[in-house]
């Protein structure tokens, strides 16, 4: 039963080649999918292009349904698979600064490195500039540390959080994404057309 | 190629395909190794990796760095530093069986590269620093997070994009 590196079926040094499959093929897929240009996915912003959102949305209800329908196989055991910690005030700060760094970079970390792979510029000076923004953190951890460390909820999920059924969350956030992706295209339709 | 870019022909895939394809690489990847996909933590061990041959005191000495020294373990000994090369690559081989390598700088017509690579610079540097308060980017806190229901992924999802409405009006001239 999955996951198979953590339940040691197959061995650890395994663990690399997949990183680089892996990785390979997700970088394949956002080149293919347009991600590896900033005018492409701010378009999402202005109204032009809802490429980030489809496949966004796309990509998190068939990783979520499918993840679950495993689960209920007994395919994989989701309580073995990683939850990144809710620290609530980190989030939500670190997600207003990454979103302003988003309209002014128009890349974020995993789509720059995307652009780097084409030989975009523009992504080879928003890389660097992750590098520096990282290393400034780094210096002034010590200042922000309460930020990044205060108001910690544990390796919650969202509906343990609304306690819920993870059924029900799932159900509602695939409406919410049938539903944004019924409104991009009607409001694609009325936006002015940028050519890029 | 002018011709072409007035059409918006880039013979991209429909994202709903991308997505469904990125969907299932996301099973993958927790079905092999139990976690999700990720990117900025490589540029994170990029930079302590640096930091570390510049002066190992310093690194030492930070509470934060500390975190990430493992003795004689380098940092660059990472599953998502050898996933982020995979990126590159990932990504040079779909631009090269589209034509779509070039050394460039892509900007709005209305901007000089100058001031896009400028922005481009300072975007990177907001983007790296939020990442790391929030634990993850886009791929590792959203994406992946949401695909396990976590609560950080949504808190940073809708933090980030919502954000994104939020100033696009101050940004508009660099895009549109």
């Amino acid at each position: 039963m999955g996951p198979i590196i953590p339940n040691e079926l197959i061995p650890a040094e395994w663990n690399f080649v997949f990183a680089i499959l892996i990785g390979i093929a997700f970088g394949f897929i956002m080149e293919a999918s347009g991600f590896s240009s900033s005018r492409k996915l701010v378009g999402v912003f202005y109204g032009y292009d809802f490429a980030v959102l489809k496949v966004f949305l796309t990509a998190t209800m068939v990783a979520v349904i499918g993840l679950h329908y495993l689960d209920y196989l007994n395919w994989i055991n989701m309580d073995q698979l990683f939850v990144q910690p809710t620290y609530l005030w980190a989030a939500i700060v670190g997600g207003f600064i990454m979103g302003v760094g988003f309209l002014a970079g128009g890349f974020c970390p995993g789509t720059s490195l995307c652009a780097v792979g084409i030989g975009k510029i523009d992504g080879i000076v928003f890389t660097i500039g992750l590098f520096i923004g990282i290393l400034i953190f780094s210096e002034s951890f010590l200042w922000l540390q309460p930020l990044y460390e205060n108001s910690f909820l544990g390796h919650i999920t969202l509906d343990e959080t609304l306690n819920v059924s993870p059924y029900l969350i799932i159900f509602i956030f695939t409406l919410i994404a049938l539903l944004a992706f019924f409104v991009s295209d009607m409001v694609r339709k009325r936006v002015k057309k940028v050519f890029y | 190629m002018e011709q072409t870019n007035q059409k918006n022909r880039h013979v991209y895939w429909n994202p709903y395909f991308g997505g469904f394809l990125l969907g299932l690489l996301i099973i993958f990847t927790f079905y092999i190794t139990g976690r999700g996909l990720g990117a900025s933590g490589a540029v994170k061990s990029g930079v302590v990796t640096v930091v570390n041959k510049v002066s190992p005191e310093h690194t030492e000495n930070n509470a934060y760095y500390k975190k990430f020294i493992d003795g004689e373990n380098s940092p660059m000994n990472n599953w998502l530093v050898f996933e982020a090369l995979g990126v590159i690559m990932g990504a040079f081989l779909s631009g090269a069986v589209t034509g779509r390598i070039k050394l460039k700088t892509q900007h709005s017509p209305k901007i000089t590269a100058k001031r896009r690579l400028f922005f481009a610079l300072i975007g990177g540097l907001l983007f790296g620093f939020g990442a790391q308060i929030a634990r993850g980017c886009t791929s590792g806190a959203a994406l992946s997070g949401i695909s396990v229901l976590a609560t950080a992924g949504f808190v940073s999802m809708i933090a980030i994009f919502g954000t994104g409405y939020l100033v696009a009006y101050f940004f508009r001239k660099n895009w549109i």
